[in-house]
């Protein structure tokens, strides 16, 4: 489908569905709702406060003890609904894309579930904590694996992580900084792969989803140095983990991989005229307000994907606000639970 | 007549004693007269004063839910809605409380039983299953030994070779137990890959069963895995772990397999008692339930609302006093009154509610008392906005004007007979027909009545026009016209006209007493005379309709005491609209009176002129193009040059009329400083009005207004008269419909089924038989259904868009009253 002629044929297949998604977008909580969300004294006013809201059906029948992680697990439970319902209506393109979009929770939750078994965790616990869009069906089986070797060979196999993982596959046994390391390595080759359905799918998709991709690419490959400063990595190793697209690629990855301190880090990314407005709202040597720096920055570029019609980018768009979303009520119920009212304004990241 | 205008409203302030404030709510929903107003708009729901109370009340609904599912599943759930008043609210809550935990207790005992139960019955199908493989297994060992000479024998079974393993190398291992049926191919594969192919998996359905952990129905499978080697034994385990298959022991020797038999054969009896003894404990609960559930959820929902609108109180805690404004009609006014005052003494409070009239800020709700009748036709109205409070209501003349224009275009007997059928359906089983819960259906049964007048006109349209399923009818006697055929002969009988050209009446008789001569149907000339006799007619009602909607304007500005948009307003827009249109309708009815086959002599020359056959086109274009000359081909009567020209005129001075005196008064009003008089801007020209209204006198503005709104109408005038055309076009489109499936589909079988040599086959009959379903189902569907509906929309637009925009501003808000009467029971 040639850029420009989208408008023809969009809607034949995915027009239901882009009417549903920006429908679910104006059910997205607003300023005001944050606002009495913000006043709340215990979790029973959170709960009536979203009763009013779309979460309402998912809360109705929730008893009136309530804990932080409830709210959070219906609220999920929410975009899931929201989420399966529209796979359910896609068209082979559309679904394939949607399913890309959750790979990424595939990923988190094999970290999970590995990790988890090697503290000795029990393995139904495991699995409540999994993001219920990144299951799969043989998940429960990662508990079996004790190699790399034999996590692809017994289970990854027949997920369609399985591409991702043959490319990088070590027969190292499994520790905390293996699995790290093959957690950015699965990203890495999962937002290359994704990156390239997207431009296959071409017209705005490969336009709005470059953007999006190429700013989760830079936001990862970020985090990987932050984390992996003053670590045994290597400065090739890193290197190795950053994907192969984005705005940094490829001059500022080389610069971010010999990067040995945070100012370094920033001297790399403001390089980059994109990242500039959001280095500039820090003053220097404080490096905690990136995180919500980089969520703002995720959800300007989310709720503008929606200014353009006729591509899949608001499907990964609406997943990622939902997602900030559950964050915000959980931080703000975390708050509440916690007494800590006066930092509640801290961790919220408006969506509109 | 209460339609006519809105009830008046009175806004009344309630000071009501804190302690009494509950029952004094609860006694004002009972009676269902008041609108509370919020006066807490700018705090959020769970700042107001009875947050806590709600919240109580939402958790009590949960449990409410729970029961209700609960008993939903045991099929014991009654109908109908019931108000538990007798137990108190915090002793309900306890009581629910106390029952929720007694119900989960009960279900938690009765999981854990089943969850024996199904564990055992699990084993009980392992000790079976495998056995049985066992033994198979040994049934084949046997002739095996017996040419043990070959130990590469490859299809000897493997249980052997393990068997000969166990012996030789080392111990072979089995495990067994349940595995889901979907999951038993990854199950499969997963222990092949783990144990890198070294294992024997032997498998068998055993139906669905009870799964112990989730208490689901399971397809499951029984199986054995042998293995071999302690390392293997582990991660078997841990896979059958991960797969929720539950491992179950199986002895070895087959005495100890007997053995273990019979133990869960008597496990299984002794534990269906217990369980039995359980569900009638939790049949028991729930038939309690079950009896009293009704009632509370009735209780709670009126619990829930009062406190809602308690929560619409201003609270002044220093005074105990709760202060609330409210809409109350002025008739119930005395009705309130009383009801304060039982509620009071029921709640023994010291001090009475005191209720004190106010002026009101805003404008009141509008509300008006329907029936079941106007009802529909109100709610036709307020589709398109809720009536101002106390403007007149168009609903009044709506019940008559609305089913009319519909039958003018839906014109028929047989098919009004039909929809009468079915309006007569609904009106007379309203009562059962009121349950049936269905969108589409509601719909239809809220109009009942409008149906029914619908159909009735239609009947009575469809005799004027003389069709009945396109047919014409003969109830009042034969026609008395005759055919004339090329020559000047005429045809000696009436069933000759048909495909000619008809003319003649017979000299000296009366014409056909009511509606169409059937004669016409047929004749070649046939549209040509309903058509011109139907487009006449659209432009005669849409005429008087319109004028009717102007009159409607001037009751308006008469109750508001606006004199000033009487004189400026209605006056110059009558006089247009009739001076123009009017003078044309005049003059269609003028020249169906004269008889048009007779030549009179013409009196301003020589020859003869025929009045009859004068040209109502030519006589509109030269009203415009020549003023004060008739062309002789349009003269209908003497003088018509002069009365034509003082029409033209007093149309030509009623648009300035319309335009200027009305904004140049209100300046100078405005200039000199006088007061105007509050009631008139509440005039039927409201926008006009927008910029006089607030504070300062905008000139620029109201001259604007003005300007379009005199604009809009003349030009209206036009389009609207124009519009009413639609009433032609559709009845046309009716009648050549239904003329069509009659003719070309019923008429067409029927002539080929009727062969006079062959009288009467199978083929014949099987013929008529499809020409009379296609024919049915297309009256039914296409004229039914679908003409209906267009010609109810049409009818629609001809009364929002033609009769309304004369006189409605429907920017009102409607009277909306707390009163319990209205829940269901779906609103828990």
């Amino acid at each position: 489908m040639g850029y420009g002629f989208e408008a023809l044929t969009y809607n034949i297949k995915d027009g239901y569905l882009e009417g549903i998604v920006r429908g679910h977008k104006t059910g997205l909580l607003t300023a005001a709702d944050y606002n009495n969300l913000c006043q709340c004294e215990t979790l029973d006013d959170i709960k009536l406060n979203l009763t009013a809201t779309d979460y309402g059906e998912y809360l109705k029948d929730v008893p009136a003890t309530l804990n932080t992680s409830t709210i959070v697990e219906r609220c999920t439970q929410k975009l899931v609904d929201d989420w399966s319902h529209m796979r359910a209506h896609a068209d082979e393109q559309l679904g394939t894309f949607l399913d890309y979009c959750t790979y990424g929770h595939m990923i988190d939750n094999v970290v999970l579930i590995v990790t988890g078994t090697m503290h000795d965790r029990d393995h139904t616990e495991l699995l409540e904590k999994c993001h219920p869009l990144g299951m799969f069906d043989s998940i429960a089986t990662l508990a079996v694996a004790t190699s790399m070797r034999e996590l692809y060979r017994l289970v990854l196999i027949d997920t369609p992580l399985a591409p991702y993982f043959s490319m990088n596959l070590t027969s190292e046994d499994l520790d905390e900084m293996n699995v790290e390391i093959m957690r950015n390595t699965l990203y890495k080759a999962y937002l290359d792969d994704f990156a390239q359905v997207c431009q296959k799918i071409g017209g705005s998709t490969a336009e709005v989803m470059g953007d999006m991709l190429a700013f989760e690419a830079d936001r990862r490959a970020l985090n990987i140095t932050l984390n992996s400063i003053g670590t045994e990595l290597t400065f090739d190793d890193r290197r190795k983990l950053y994907s192969n697209f984005g705005l940094l690629y490829p001059h500022g990855h080389q610069e971010l991989s010999m990067a040995e301190d945070f100012e370094q880090v920033r001297a790399a990314m403001e390089k980059c005229p994109a990242y500039i407005p959001i280095f500039s709202r820090m003053s220097y040597g404080e490096s905690q307000m990136l995180d919500k720096l980089l969520y703002e920055e995720e959800v300007r570029r989310s709720v503008l994907t929606f200014e353009q019609q006729f591509h899949y980018g608001v499907f990964y768009a609406y997943m990622k606000l939902r997602e900030q979303e559950i964050r915000n009520i959980m931080w703000i119920a975390e708050c509440v639970s916690q007494d800590q009212k006066s930092r509640i304004h801290d961790g919220i990241v408006f969506v509109f | 007549m209460d339609l006519w205008r809105s009830e008046p409203m009175q806004r009344i302030r309630l000071m009501v004693p804190a302690e009494a404030a509950h029952e004094t709510i609860v006694s004002l929903g009972e009676i269902g007269l008041v609108q509370f107003v919020d006066l807490n708009t700018n705090r959020s729901a769970f700042q107001r004063t009875y947050a806590t109370e709600v919240k109580r009340c939402d958790e009590m609904t949960r449990r409410l839910r729970f029961f209700k599912e609960q008993v939903e599943k045991e099929g014991l759930l009654k109908d109908g809605i019931g108000v538990d008043k007798d137990t108190s609210l915090d002793e309900l809550e306890a009581r629910l409380e106390e029952l929720e935990r007694e119900l989960l207790e009960v279900n938690a005992n009765s999981d854990r039983l089943q969850q024996n139960r199904s564990e055992l019955v699990e084993l009980q199908l392992v000790l079976e299953k495998a056995g049985k493989f066992f033994e198979e297994a040994r049934d084949a060992v046997q002739p095996e030994i017996l040419e043990a000479a070959s130990p590469l024998d490859l299809s000897a079974p493997l249980l052997e070779n393990a068997q000969l393993g166990q012996q030789k190398v080392t111990k072979v291992g089995f495990l067994s137990g349940l595995v889901a049926k979907e999951k038993l191919e990854n199950f499969e594969r997963l222990l092949f890959r783990a144990t890198r192919g070294n294992m024997f998996l032997k498998h068998c359905e055993v139906g669905s069963l009870r799964d112990p952990a989730t208490g689901e129905q399971v397809e499951k499978h029984v199986f054995v895995v042998f293995y071999a080697g302690e390392r293997v034994r582990t991660k078997i385990t841990k896979i059958c772990e991960v797969y929720g298959a539950n491992t179950y022991p199986f002895p070895e020797e087959a005495a100890r397999q007997r053995q273990m038999v019979s133990e869960v054969t008597m496990r299984l009896r002794e534990l269906s008692t217990t369980i039995e003894a359980g569900e009638r404990l939790r049949f028991e609960v729930l038939n309690t339930l079950a009896a009293n559930l009704t009632g509370w959820c009735g209780r709670l929902m009126r619990e829930k609302a009062t406190f809602h609108v308690m929560n619409k109180l201003s609270v002044d805690s220093s005074r105990k006093v709760l202060v609330g404004e409210a809409w109350v009609p002025v008739d119930a006014l005395e009705e309130v009154k009383d009801a304060l005052v039982t509620a009071t003494e029921v709640s023994s409070a010291q001090t009475g509610t005191i209720l004190e009239p106010m002026h009101p800020e805003g404008p009141p709700p509008t509300y008006f008392k329907t029936n079941k009748f106007t009802e529909g036709f109100q709610s036709i109205v307020e589709a398109y906005g809720v009536a101002r409070y106390r403007e007149v209501n168009p609903s009044v003349f709506t019940c008559v004007t609305f089913p009319f224009l519909f039958a003018v275009m839906f014109g028929d007997l047989g098919h009004g007979f039909l929809m009468l059928l079915f309006a007569l359906f609904m009106v007379i089983r309203e009562k059962a027909l009121g349950k049936v819960q269905n969108d589409m259906f509601e719909m239809l049964f809220g109009g009942r009545y409008v149906i029914l007048m619908m159909s009735i006109f239609s009947i009575y349209t469809g005799l004027v026009y003389n069709e009945a399923f396109s047919m014409p009818t003969s109830f009042f006697g034969g026609t008395k016209w005759v055919c004339q055929a090329e020559g000047n002969e005429t045809l000696p009988d009436i069933r000759l006209c048909q495909g000619r050209s008809l003319s003649l009446l017979v000299d000296g008789t009366d014409p056909y007493p009511f509606g169409l001569d059937p004669v016409w149907h047929g004749t070649k000339n046939e549209l040509t005379f309903t058509n011109s006799m139907k487009m006449k007619m659209s432009v005669v009602f849409g005429v008087l309709h319109m004028d009717l909607g102007i009159i409607m304007s001037v009751f308006n500005q008469q109750y508001f005491r606006d004199q000033l948009s009487i004189w400026c307003e209605f006056v110059p827009q009558i006089l247009f609209l009739n001076s123009v249109f009017g003078y044309l309708a005049f003059m269609i009815v003028y020249k169906w009176c004269l008889n048009s086959h007779f030549a009179l002599p013409n009196p301003s020359g020589p020859g003869t002129v025929n009045r009859g056959t004068a040209d109502l086109y030519n006589v509109m274009i030269n009203l415009f193009l020549s003023p004060g000359t008739v062309d002789p081909a349009g003269e209908l009567y003497d003088g018509q040059a002069r009365v034509q020209s003082i029409l033209l005129l007093v149309a030509f001075v009623a648009i300035p009329w319309m335009l200027l005196p009305k904004p140049l008064i209100l300046r100078s009003r405005n200039r000199n400083g006088r007061q105007e008089q509050p009631s008139g801007e509440d005039s039927g020209t409201g926008a006009a009005h927008g910029g006089a209204k607030e504070g300062a006198f905008s000139f620029g503005d109201v001259m604007v207004h003005q300007m379009i709104h005199t604009i809009e109408f003349v030009l209206g005038a036009v389009s609207n008269t124009a519009s009413y055309l639609r009433l032609w076009a559709l009845t046309l489109a009716h009648s050549q419909l239904s003329v069509v499936f009659y003719d070309r589909v019923l008429m067409l079988v029927v002539e080929l089924a009727s062969d006079p040599a062959a009288g009467l086959t199978v083929r014949s009959v099987l013929q008529i038989f499809i020409g009379f379903f296609v024919f049915a189902m297309a009256t039914l569907g296409v004229l039914m259904v679908m003409e209906s509906l267009s010609a109810f929309l049409h009818a629609l637009r001809l009364h929002w868009v033609e009769f309304q925009n004369k006189f409605y501003n429907g920017d009102g808000y409607k009277f909306i009253p707390f009163s319990f009467a209205n829940f269901t029971k779906d609103d828990l």
